[in-house]
């Protein structure tokens, strides 16, 4: 019986993290649902193959273009999350950056013909460049102990400009059916390729924290810096890692965005991301203070926003509203997770709970 | 007590003080070298004037962030609630309303704003950059559903209070016609510097002021002394949220005219000008003083990339991100620097005398 509780009691602590984003997204899900029901239209949640104007067949429908439509945030979100974890703080410039490596990928598709190759090498120089900023970042909170949000907030003013500046000033246009296969579909396979990029990167991910220590160090560092320290573990070394590992999401998501429009526009290319980044990051149940956290919460987060979203624009808000819409919900979800408020609840139910064991003893 | 009297005496300055003298320090030096390289506008009184006519909003704003930053919080809805304020108060007064109304309309949706912030983040323990980030979006949302639309002020009285200049004749300059062209300064103007010492005064001699610090330097210590921790915080966000309020009102007599996007990075800019004026994100340290010379640092290197020739749009910004590098580094190496040499003078004095107690 004992064991029985205990292992419940472990199951439950390391997925109870995943309760609230799962939660979030039935929520949506149910309201969709119900208000489905009421209009009698069950259009929201059909998925169907169509043909595309190429001739590909594809799938289609809004539980898709919530899947698609996330995948820019959910890449962010990821890296994000290491970084909230192991520094106690968020970066600011994953949009800024996400510009800067944009307008590197289309600076080189754009000084030759456009081919996989170009397409490798524009890849390998924005990944590049963004570590390099994300390694810039990185050595302000690391090395000079600077607050994350600030560090990053030089990158905030100035990354627009910078990309601004990569390019020339201009919205350069990369026009090739092989952007357009990175940004919607590769010919012959029906679901879009940024839900594909989203999988691999999550693999590689995974794969990484399976095999080698940097999830352990990166949450012992966020729990106790000194004590991970003494441990001997390298701290300012895992924190510049973690803004790596940032960099390189910013510049998937950054070629990702591009490759959706064909363009760089260094003003609007994933603007108020990092806002939404942050906020997966939370809805995931991470500690925004650092320390223990879920990559897949954070993910998880992410698709609860995009579903958020499609589901506003389904009802018809206009795409300048969604914004305040957007925040009740946010409010309401954060509220519902707030240890007070789940302090307040748990006392309920064990008063709850001691009055059925009363009245069971009583009746026994 | 004499040993602490002497350590007084060796160290005057807090870290306070010192942050606040390197960038008055910083901001005097420049905006002389800029007088000396390129002269012109930079000579005249009314450069500092226009710099303050176009900022009055900001400082405003940057004030109820210092307050905040100073007791360990973030607010980044200030410049959503800004927008929102100029929004409404431009619809409700082309509708009718008066003047009057509509400032009280102004300090509602303030005050709304930080109530509801100051409650949700104190008393229900939900991370502040949450709740503001989630107040940002739904004042930036309510701007579009108030309406979509630019809009023109055409209120007469109104307009009468935009044009109103305070006008100063002893710090003008003669035009080449001859003839005398005063300084010239919003009303806006007053209003800013008006509450920039009223906060300065709170933060100094209050109780209330003095608990901000408490609370930003160690909330855990400053409950065991006795501050109601939950309340200061409630306070700070309350003071932020009506201040941003007036922001708006402000920025309504300097622009006149609403538009979605007004005030656009304004939460940015406003912590930004925090930051290089001294106020720690992590608290306890800050001065509204230092907010005041932070934001003027942030309008000079501007006036100064426009000045000298850098006219491709995206040097302003680069500065600015190249400056604000600059003095995060410097404030984080002069504090590292402080912190090693404290910790040397008070190690080899283990106190005995404490110890025989």
């Amino acid at each position: 019986m004992a064991d029985q509780v205990k292992k419940s009691s472990g199951f439950w602590s390391k997925y109870s993290q995943l309760l609230v984003p799962l939660l979030s997204i039935l929520i949506i899900l149910a309201f969709n649902f119900f208000r489905c029901l009421i209009i009698g239209d069950f259009t929201f949640f059909s998925i169907t193959i169509t043909n595309n104007n190429i001739g590909n067949k594809v799938l289609t429908g809004n539980l898709i273009s919530i899947l698609n439509g996330a995948s820019e945030l959910a890449i962010l979100a990821m890296g994000m999350t290491l970084v909230t974890a192991a520094c106690g703080g968020q970066d600011i410039s994953v949009g800024a950056l996400a510009a800067i490596a944009g307008s590197m990928f289309v600076k080189v598709l754009r000084s030759g013909e456009i081919t996989i190759l170009t397409i490798l090498a524009g890849f390998v120089a924005c990944c590049a460049v963004a570590i390099l900023f994300g390694a810039f970042n990185g050595t302000l909170v690391s090395v000079f102990k600077i607050q994350p949000m600030i560090a990053t907030l030089v990158l905030f003013t100035c990354g627009r400009s910078v990309a601004y500046w990569i390019n020339g000033g201009a919205t350069p246009t990369v026009e090739s059916p092989l952007i357009t296969a990175i940004g919607s579909f590769i010919p012959g396979i029906p679901v879009p390729t940024p839900i594909l990029i989203v999988v691999l990167t999550g693999v590689i991910l995974a794969l990484v924290f399976r095999f080698t220590t940097l999830g352990l160090y990166t949450q012992a560092v966020g729990i106790n810096q000194r004590a991970a320290r003494l441990n001997g573990i390298n701290t300012t070394w895992i924190k510049l890692l973690s803004f790596m590992i940032l960099g390189v999401c910013c510049a998937i998501s950054g070629v990702i965005a591009v490759s959706r429009l064909s363009l760089i526009n260094h003003e609007t290319l994933l603007l108020d991301v990092e806002m939404d980044a942050i906020l997966a990051v939370a809805i995931g149940g991470n500690a925004l203070g650092g320390g223990k956290f879920k990559i897949s919460g954070s993910v998880l987060g992410a698709y609860a926003i995009q579903a958020l979203t499609i589901t506003l624009y389904a009802m018809k808000v206009p795409s300048t509203d969604v914004k305040a819409y957007k925040a009740i919900v946010i409010i309401l979800i954060v509220i519902a997770g707030s240890p007070v408020v789940k302090a307040k609840l748990s006392q309920l139910w064990k008063k709850i709970a001691a009055g059925k064991v009363r009245k069971e003893a009583a009746a026994g | 007590m004499t040993r602490n009297n002497e350590l007084r005496r060796r160290e005057p300055l807090t870290d306070t003080q010192l942050l606040l003298t390197i960038t008055i320090g910083i901001f005097f030096t420049m905006y002389f070298a800029a007088m000396l390289i390129w002269g012109g506008g930079f000579l005249r009184w009314q450069q500092v004037f226009d710099m303050l006519n176009n900022n009055a909003a900001l400082i405003i704003v940057a004030c109820g962030l210092t307050i905040v930053m100073i007791g360990g919080g973030i607010d980044i809805s200030v410049g959503g609630v800004t927008a929102l304020v100029v929004m409404s108060c431009i619809v409700h007064m082309n509708n009718g309303g008066s003047i009057f109304t509509a400032a009280l309309l102004a300090l509602g949706i303030g005050l709304c704003f930080g109530l509801a912030h100051g409650f949700l983040i104190s008393y229900l323990e939900i991370q502040p950059f949450i709740i503001t980030l989630a107040g940002m979006f739904f004042a930036r949302g309510m701007t579009t559903i108030v309406s979509l639309e630019p809009q023109k002020i055409a209120h007469e009285g109104f307009k009468q209070l935009m044009d109103t200049k305070i006008e100063i004749p002893w710090l003008g300059y003669i035009a080449k016609k001859g003839n005398l062209i005063p300084a010239r300064m919003e009303i806006g103007v007053v209003i800013a510097l008006v509450l920039v010492l009223v906060v300065f005064l709170v933060l100094r001699f209050t109780r209330l002021g003095r608990n901000f610090y408490a609370m930003g330097g160690n909330s855990q210590s400053a409950l065991m002394l006795g501050v109601n921790v939950k309340r200061t915080r409630f306070y700070s966000y309350l003071i932020s949220g009506v201040l941003s309020g007036i922001a708006g009102f402000v920025f309504m007599m300097h622009t006149g005219a609403g538009n979605a996007t007004n005030a656009a990075g304004a939460e940015m800019n406003a912590i930004a000008s925090a930051i290089i004026g001294g106020t720690l994100l992590s608290g306890g340290v800050g001065n509204v003083i230092g907010t005041l010379f932070g934001t003027l640092t942030l309008t000079t290197i501007k006036a100064i990339v426009t000045t000298s020739g850098l006219r491709d749009p995206w040097w302003q910004s680069i500065t600015t991100g190249a400056m604000l590098c600059f003095f995060i580094l410097l404030q984080s190496l002069v504090l590292s620097i402080r912190s090693k040499r404290r910790v040397k003078k008070t190690s080899p004095q283990p106190a005995p005398a404490e110890n025989t107690q």
